[in-house]
């Protein structure tokens, strides 16, 4: 048993502190934001915050937040109440199958806390440790533009 | 009929639900059998709510590519309602009609007709009874988002409707709109999913979770046709949440409480397995496929090739290699399944629910209408992947333990046991004569299959061949676009089919396409530089499609491409580093429906050889366009994926089995690579029919980047991927 603190609200959980933090956010939180990708840190679809840092959740033991606050797509924004990197993605219809797109959210509203006025190529090596496979990276490249200059 | 309010996707949309209920939707009346699935019957395709929503229910399936939106904006345009007042159920064995597997392109040419169809005929008997109610006649009678109006009274399609069933056929008798008339097909109507989808609430197959769920992950060695000698079940009894260790012949997997613990003891399971070096050396890979026995099927002959390659003035060959490719898909695939003794309910991923349900049976032993399956979207699929394998596997798990079991495979899972694209060699010999006009063109591509889908077959799941069924397929797919359009005196195109091939080969976007696309649009390239030729004009010059011409037109004008022969002038010069250069490629997918052609500007490194694919062109005919956003979303997708493939992927194997298991061993295209710029002319045909958007702009890429290479440098590529060493190796 130990408490985390997720999208500002404080949780007990029952997963043992090895265990990778994205099974506890999706398993015993019901956060579907973040996904499973590789389990090895490749890919970016498990991105989360904790604090103000993009961290892979699927190589991120849950012990290791105790005391942090950690934030999912969810705890971003919702339907209805979108934020802005959330919202420059609709505006640009920026995804295909969209599961690698709660990563490429992640990772650009790091980006954007650190770097509000990113050039292209501080961008591209942001988003460099996320894939996508169905080639919506143009459009990505937008919504990012997009959101830095929203 | 069904309360739309109540259909399952928006029910799990609307809540972010996390459990998914086991009931049918309600049936409103109490005398009414069970919802129709008969193809010509309209209760099959629509229902009216009481509260006026729409709901289609389709065979085909979203996969990522904008196709649920795309049949709401057919069904909108017919029935004069909003596009959002439209809901999709999709691929669902108990609810929707078997419209075949969602592939190929070919929702919105195959998929779309009898929906507008049904959403014609839902029209027409909706304003013959508001005729009546209103006391109007028909052609008195407007409609607008549901309301019809006619004097000075309106009644909307809920009153006229809503709640109940149609109990009527499709007669095809009324006339679906013109063209002329539509005001949302046509129109860049934003994605229905999307707003979800960065949300976090939208449900993935990945997210499914039903009551008593337990969570299973199967052992699989690396090894290619490895057996079990034997499963040490002690060796994991110490493993916390474990509920079973299940073994059956070559099938062995775990079922454990938590997810965590069902990785754990997959992990720590002691299993010997027995195994051999069955695979070719893969260096030797494509002497093998030469060398393996193959049946000849003729595709094309025309005139005497021998006699115009015998007269031509200069003939020239060449011979292209494209090597085994994965789908590569972010997501692992993953399936929940719940079977118990006469009835099974899997959710699955699957391009085709009812082919899946068919296998399922067999693997179970049920009869297929005991199984349920319920597509729900999964990561992007690009072809065969392993949705449907992973059902396979949670079903037996599930069967084992007599409780719903969710099974997501790992990283090493899918880039290991996905159905791959098979590697494939082609021979061409051509001709050209004095005025350097083609005299011949004579064109052998060797191949596997390239689908061994379900299809009802049990053994084409991975988990049904390890229990000893067999697999069984037809020969598809290695010969799509071995054809080419172009108009040449002797023409001639075989396929070699091979019989066996070392690993699992199955559909991979567009099939056998884009690799010969990629033979035939270097070669004729490889042509024209023999005959002193700009590459577009040559191809002009052998071209009467008027479609094909003008695709080719637009997209040099696009890319403002300045006719001259390749190479270019500075192309033999060895001092600099990078050499730029600009190639075009064209084809008509599968010679027979849209067409596309790409101009591709690289960068070459002399020093590194690496290539980058700087800026991308191309011109797009897919007959009338549904929506215009989707199909630019989806060119530009299938450019990417395709450069990626082009300069970047192949499947590397041992004598053992597949050493590509992760994405360090199978680099795909990232930000920093991906071009500055793709851009895209779309042409809209609206007196042609709507064909597929999704797999035919995949067929210029490797034929374009490959000539923008030659054109840079002089160097010519022909063999898949264009890495730097080979890069390299061809300009020493």
């Amino acid at each position: 048993m130990m408490d985390i603190t997720v999208n500002g609200r404080r949780h007990r959980v029952e997963a043992e502190p090895d265990v990778p933090l994205l099974y506890v956010l999706r398993n015993e939180l019901g956060l579907n934001g973040p996904r499973f990708g590789c389990g090895l840190a490749q890919c970016g679809a498990c991105t989360v915050h904790v604090g103000d840092d993009a961290v892979r959740a699927c190589v991120t033991p849950v012990s290791s937040v105790a005391g942090k606050g950690v934030t999912t797509l969810e705890g971003l924004g919702a339907l209805g109440r979108l934020h802005p990197v959330q919202q420059a993605f609709v505006d640009e219809q920026a995804a295909q199958c969209g599961y690698c797109v709660s990563g490429m959210i992640m990772t650009t509203a790091a980006l954007l806390k650190k770097t509000a006025r990113p050039t292209e190529a501080q961008i591209r090596t942001a988003l460099a440790g996320n894939l996508c496979r169905c080639g919506t990276h143009m459009r990505i490249l937008r919504a990012v533009r997009r959101a830095a200059r929203a | 009929m069904r309360t739309p309010t109540l259909s399952r996707r928006r029910l799990l949309q609307g809540t972010g639900a996390l459990v998914v209920t086991f009931s049918l939707p309600v049936i409103l009346r109490a005398q009414s059998p069970a919802p129709s699935r008969a193809r010509d019957q309209l209760d099959t395709w629509l229902a009216i709510g009481q509260d006026g929503r729409v709901t289609l229910s389709t065979g085909k399936v979203e996969l990522g590519t904008g196709v649920e939106t795309a049949l709401s904006q057919i069904v909108a345009e017919e029935l004069d309602v909003a596009v959002a007042r439209v809901t999709v159920v999709q691929g669902d064995t108990a609810l929707t009609p078997d419209q075949g597997p969602t592939v190929g392109s070919k929702t919105i040419q195959l998929g779309g007709p009898p929906i507008r169809e049904a959403a014609a005929e839902a029209r027409q008997t909706l304003l013959t009874l508001a005729a009546a109610r209103l006391g109007v006649s028909v052609d008195k009678l407007a409609v607008a988002d549901g309301v019809v109006s006619g004097g000075a009274r309106r009644v909307t399609y809920a009153e006229l409707v809503g709640g109940q069933r149609w109990s009527r056929a499709i007669t095809k008798s009324a006339p679906p709109k013109r063209v002329a008339e539509y005001s949302v097909v046509g129109r860049p109507i934003a994605r229905v999913d999307i707003p979800a989808k960065v949300a976090g609430s939208y449900v993935y197959v990945q997210n499914v979770r039903v009551p008593g769920m337990l969570h299973g992950r199967v052992v699989r060695t690396r090894a290619a046709g490895a057996t079990v000698d034997s499963v040490d079940a002690d060796s994991v009894r110490a493993v916390p949440g474990l509920v079973k260790v299940v073994h059956r012949a070559n099938f062995v997997g775990v079922v454990s409480e938590r997810e965590e613990q069902a990785v754990r003891a997959a992990r720590e399971l002691k299993v010997a397995w027995r195994s051999s070096d069955s695979l070719p050396d893969l260096a030797a890979l494509y002497d093998v496929i030469r060398r393996t026995s193959a049946s000849e099927k003729v595709l094309t002959s025309l005139g005497d090739v021998q006699a115009g390659l015998a007269g031509a003035a200069t003939s020239l060959s060449a011979s292209y290699q494209t090597p085994w490719q994965m789908h590569a898909s972010i997501g692992p695939s993953c399936a929940v399944a719940d079977v118990r003794p006469g009835a099974a309910t899997v959710w699955s991923g699957t391009q085709h629910s009812f082919g899946l349900r068919a296998a399922l049976g067999k693997l179970l032993g049920l009869p297929p209408a005991d199984v349920r399956v319920v597509w729900v979207e999964a990561s992007g699929c690009y072809g065969h992947n392993g949705a449907d394998d992973v059902a396979g596997d949670a079903a037996l798990l599930s069967q084992a333990v007599g409780k719903p079991v969710r099974v997501q495979w790992s990283r090493q899972d899918e880039h290991g046991w996905e159905p791959k694209g098979p590697a494939m060699v082609i021979d061409v010999r051509g001709g050209l004569d004095a005025a350097g006009r083609v005299t011949a063109w004579d064109y052998t591509v060797t191949t596997p299959t390239h689908s061994t889908r379900p299809q009802g077959e049990a053994g084409n799941l991975l988990a049904g061949r390890e229990i000893g069924m067999s697999p069984r397929a037809g020969l598809i797919g290695g010969d799509r676009n071995a054809k080419h359009t172009y108009v040449f005196p002797t023409d001639r195109v075989v396929v070699r089919w091979q019989a066996t091939s070392p690993l699992r080969p199955s559909a991979l976007r567009g099939l056998g396409a884009s690799q010969n696309s990629f033979a035939n649009e270097s070669f004729i390239d490889e042509l024209a530089t023999a005959a002193g030729a700009d590459p577009v004009g040559f191809r002009l010059r052998h071209l009467s499609d008027a479609r094909a011409r003008a695709v080719i037109e637009r997209v040099a004008a696009l890319a403002r491409w300045d006719p001259r022969p390749s190479p270019k002038a500075s192309a033999a010069r060895s001092g600099g580093d990078a050499a730029v250069g600009r190639g075009i490629a064209y084809a008509q997918y599968e010679t027979e429906t849209a067409y596309a052609a790409s101009v591709a500007e690289v960068e070459v490194s002399r020093r590194t050889g690496e290539v980058r694919v700087r800026r991308v062109w191309v011109a797009h005919d897919c007959g009338l366009i549904v929506n215009p956003d989707g199909v630019r979303n989806q060119i530009e997708g299938a450019t990417i994926q395709t450069i990626s493939r082009a300069i970047k992927e192949a499947v590397a194997f041992d004598r053992a089995g597949v050493t590509s298991l992760d994405w360090t061993s199978y680099p795909i295209l990232t930000f920093p690579e991906v071009p500055e710029s793709i851009e895209i002319e779309l042409i809209d045909r609206p007196d042609q029919p709507s064909v597929g958007a999704g797999e035919p702009a995949v067929c210029p890429i490797p034929g374009a980047v490959a000539n923008a290479i030659f054109d840079a440098t002089g160097a010519r590529l022909r063999t898949m991927p264009f890495t730097p060493e080979r890069v390299l190796a061809a300009l020493r």
